[in-house]
């Protein structure tokens, strides 16, 4: 990665542009998939026009989790794995906020794996796009949960012989209320998920294959058709995103498989049902002043 | 204490200042809530009131035993002998009569205890508890209710407030069926009214004390206290993840939270549990999370992205025996130094020791204030025997101590800057605009002021400084010492945490002995006030006791620490790892070890 070379921006309240989303120059290598990802975020903001102030934007550790710091909105970058629960905590600690978590496969699947299946199944309510390049970028080339069986890292010189992970059945088995996959490559086609990734009310996630130039070039050609291969997308006419023996099928599809959205279904989010209980309670007593709570707390224990 | 004239006791009335009564049985029989009526009875009556309990790992059943000592003036500690044993099986009488002090009262279950013949060092009490219960409350009831069987002859033997005791059964089983609260009073009735002094020649009442002018008087367990002082001090976000005895904390907070517009999550786990307090608290919500043993270890990585990034946070350790799931259900100081440095590379944060029950309270609300004022993680050190102890205290001044959550979004000029070198840090959390449209950045790797990456060497030493210098500024602003006893002399005994009472009792006992000798307990064990070299110079002798091993080189953690901070040849260390409490005897001979008193020469051995 090149050194960082910082672009002077500036925001503008109320007024939501590409400029005054640009903050460090991504410190990248040139043609990582990753840029492409980072320019579709801004696009898709731009679009939904929400306040800046309020717009989150997170990370664990890896390449692809350098990414706040090259947008202009409040970002976290916090450590490897734990995103998903550190952005889980500023989504329910405010329903103000628009949560947007990026990360890498490594960070995803592998340390934060069981993460994943607790933010799915509680369903907060919040945005996580896996940047999966098949590989540990930042830690330069070893084998990932995603390598596929045969890649040569400097783990496995060999050829990886330990079975992947299968993407899309692990975000699909995590109770996610919205899954999707897109490719780096197909600009507007991403944007298309991340809009409805973020209009979701509940935990999105994304998968999208973004190549490292570095140590996996070429990983994602198959689903290219400028380097020969097929991005088929899912036909919504035909595949029902609210059947999750669907889209565990598609889920199980050959490589480079489909595109779009495999899953879709409204249940309540965590941030919801806590509220709700709040306000059940505090209705229960009395809406009386923490202080008062306090002190009648202390009375019963005369 | 009122005078209960209906009583026809014809015995022998003894005068008593305190009493150390041991009950002993399985953990299904409610001996726990035998020992908290008493205690919050002691705490209505103002008596001055501590428990003990140990509370079995196994699931259910299994031997248990509950601890009360109670009387007039300064209780300090559990005790170290019973002066009355209450032993509901034989496995109760025989693990426990070498606790019962000679010439005590062995008070057992005649139906399930067979006493030695010929062993008379005790007065020895027995009463069919079993049959006489199951005879109160009809065949259904099997032994259930031995414990309020037992309460009722306690209540006689010691010519308990009967009145108060009713209202507290109302107070607890009130809500309930109706015929629970009359078994509850049949059960009472059955032992209170039992011809005790056919068998037992005297009865014991104690020194009646002036009902105190101050505030009502409050009993709880130290787990509840510091859950109340993190309510009082304005937490009302949290995560964590079972495990004992942190558990009781985040149960209550989970239950008590929403109360005041807050949540508690319980987490997958304890990595999930911190970093969703983190978030949390970048979210501008002061939040806690906790553990115990194994589950503070899993956090520390995230603590020390939490030093790093300058995010406040409380964590709350209520330790217990260790390494790795050592004893889960007994006491040790053992993770002094993890919460100081058990996160890699230079990092500090706070880490403050809760004395006593009370304690719990007032030094979690603490936490709260210094975390959100030095924007830092603040460790709250607790212990196994603190937290399921009860206490009772003055009822806190919520007029005075309540502080309010407010979540603070107003704008930030243009030169905000979420690391200022010239500032302590205070963030920006999300949802506030920063004029100028540059929103900040909060981050793990070392930074430059606005949060982006800087392996700027200079910058690295800056950042290091501004890290470091806020903890010594709470230093500086800490409370002077209070230094118990002797002011100067022969020895210093220096504790932290629980063991405040066994040295205080142990410091006030050698003094009657005409020893000169102080106590100070420290409580802020990182920043250390800035005043301990000279306190410590006045002194020929200082004993540093703590809970935990005496290390490779001879010392405690604390005891290490001191050492390293005043190069002070004349700090000792004085250690135990047996999962149990002090014992002021233990302490005495610990002091006698390294400072004979000259007239334990010409006495026996010293008497705890
Ligand atoms: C606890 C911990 N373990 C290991 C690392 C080292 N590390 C940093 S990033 C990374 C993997 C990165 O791979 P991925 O998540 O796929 O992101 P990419 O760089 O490919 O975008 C590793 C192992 C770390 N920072 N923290
Ligand atoms: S993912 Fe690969 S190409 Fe992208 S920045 Fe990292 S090493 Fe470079
Ligand atoms: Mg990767």
């Amino acid at each position: 990665m090149s050194t960082a070379t910082p672009t002077p921006v500036k925001a503008e309240r109320g007024v939501l542009t590409k400029k005054g989303l640009q903050a460090d120059h991504p410190t990248w290598c040139p043609g990582c998939g990753d840029f492409a990802v980072l320019a579709a975020y801004y696009k898709t903001l731009e679009k939904l026009d929400l306040p800046q102030q309020n717009i989150v934007t997170l990370a664990g550790i890896g390449c692809s989790s350098r990414f706040p710091y090259f947008v202009n909105t409040h970002g976290g970058h916090f450590i490897h794995g734990r995103s998903l629960p550190f952005a889980s905590g500023v989504s329910l600690g405010r329903d103000d906020l628009h949560v947007f978590v990026f990360g890498g496969d490594g960070d995803g699947f592998s340390i934060g794996g069981n993460h994943l299946d607790h933010a799915g199944r509680k369903n907060f309510r919040l945005t996580y796009v896996i940047m999966d390049n098949f590989v540990y970028g930042l830690t330069k080339k070893q084998t990932s949960p995603t390598s596929p069986q045969g890649f040569k890292s400097k783990t496995d010189p060999w050829g990886v012989f330990d079975r992947p992970t299968n993407p899309m059945r692990k975000l699909l088995s995590s109770g996610a209320t919205f899954v999707a996959r897109t490719h780096a490559t197909q600009i507007k086609h991403m944007m298309e998920m991340y809009e409805r990734a973020a209009l979701h009310d509940g935990f999105s996630v994304i998968e999208v294959l973004s190549e490292c130039v570095e140590f996996y070039k070429g990983a994602f050609d198959a689903g290219n058709p400028r380097k020969g291969g097929a991005f088929e997308t899912i036909d919504e006419e035909v595949h029902d995103v609210s059947d999750m023996a669907a889209a565990l099928a598609l889920a199980e599809e050959p490589w480079p498989g489909k595109f779009g959205v495999y899953y879709e279904t409204q249940q309540p989010t965590k941030n919801k049902l806590e509220k709700d209980l709040v306000e059940a309670t505090r209705q229960k007593v009395g809406h009386k002043s923490d202080k008062e709570l306090l002190a009648k707390t202390f009375a019963s224990m005369r | 204490m009122p005078h209960n004239s209906a009583n026809p006791i014809p015995a022998r009335e003894e005068l008593i200042r305190d009493a150390v009564i041991r009950l002993a049985g399985n953990s299904q029989d409610g001996i726990q809530s035998i020992g908290g009526f008493l205690a919050r009875l002691a705490g209505r009556s103002a008596q001055e009131v501590m428990t003990y309990m140990t509370i079995p790992a196994t699931i259910s059943g299994g031997p248990s035993i509950f601890q009360v000592r109670m009387g007039t003036g300064e209780v300090l500690s559990a005790g170290d002998e019973a002066d009355f044993l209450l032993a509901f099986y034989q496995h109760s009488y025989e693990d426990h009569i070498g606790f019962l002090k000679e010439g005590g009262v062995l008070l057992y279950d005649s139906d399930h205890v067979k006493l030695e013949e010929d062993d008379h060092r005790f007065v020895r009490v027995g009463v069919p508890i079993s049959a006489l219960t199951v005879e109160a409350l009809g065949g259904s009831s099997r032994e259930k209710g031995k414990n309020l069987f037992a309460l009722g002859l306690l209540s006689r033997i010691f010519k308990l407030d009967v009145g108060k005791l009713r209202e507290i059964f109302k107070e607890r089983f009130g809500g309930k069926a109706e015929d629970v609260l009359r078994n509850v009073n049949l059960a009472f009735d059955a032992g209170f009214s039992y011809p005790i002094d056919n068998v037992l020649d005297r009865y014991f009442s104690f020194q009646s004390e002036e009902e105190s002018e101050g505030p009502p008087q409050v009993t709880m367990d130290g787990n509840t206290a510091l859950t109340l002082g993190l309510i009082a001090g304005g937490v009302r976000h949290g995560a964590g993840y079972p495990i004992t005895p942190w558990s009781t904390i985040m149960e209550m907070l989970r239950q008590q939270l929403p109360r005041y517009g807050g949540v508690f999550v319980q987490a997958e786990d304890e990595l999930a549990a911190v970093s969703m307090a983190i978030g949390f608290s970048y979210a501008g919500r002061l939040a806690v999370t906790g553990s115990s043993g194994p589950g503070i270890s899993l956090k520390m990585e995230a603590l020390g992205w939490a030093t790093m990034a300058e995010i406040p946070l409380v964590v709350v350790n209520i330790q217990r025996g260790g390494p790795s799931t050592g004893l889960p259900t007994n006491v040790e100081q053992s993770d002094l130094l993890q919460a100081i440095h058990g996160s890699h590379g230079d990092c500090p944060r706070v880490v403050l020791a809760a004395e006593n029950v009370e304690d719990c309270f007032y030094i979690a609300r603490e936490a709260c204030q210094l975390a959100r004022k030095f924007s830092v993680p603040v460790f709250v050190l607790s212990d196994m025997s603190l937290a399921s102890r009860i206490e009772a205290f003055d009822e806190p001044d919520l007029d005075a101590l309540m502080i309010e959550p407010s979540l603070d979004t107003e704008d930030r000029p243009a030169d905000f800057k979420p690391y200022d070198l010239e500032r302590i840090t205070r963030h920006a959390p999300p949802g506030t605009w920063v004029e100028g449209g540059v929103f900040p950045q909060v981050t793990g790797l070392e930074h430059d002021e606005a949060g982006h990456p800087s392996a700027n060497p200079q910058m690295h030493a800056k950042m290091m400084k501004k890290r470091r210098s806020k903890i010594q500024q709470i230093a500086a602003e800490l409370p002077p010492s209070q230094v118990f006893g002797d002011r100067e002399g022969e020895v210093l005994v220096v504790g932290w945490g629980s063991t405040w009472g066994p040295i205080r009792e142990t410091v006030i006992r050698e003094r009657d002995c005409g020893r000169k000798i102080g106590h100070l307990q420290i409580r802020y064990i990182n920043p250390l006030p800035n005043d301990l070299g000279e306190i410590f110079s006045r002194y020929e002798h200082i004993l540093v006791v703590e809970m935990n091993d005496e290390g490779l080189y001879g010392y405690g953690q604390l005891a290490t620490l001191l050492r390293a901070r005043y190069c002070n040849p004349a700090i000792r260390s004085l250690n135990k790892t047996d999962g149990l409490t002090f014992k002021i005897k233990e302490i005495r001979q610990g002091i006698e070890a390294i400072c004979p008193s000259p007239a334990a020469t010409l006495q026996a051995p010293v008497q705890a």
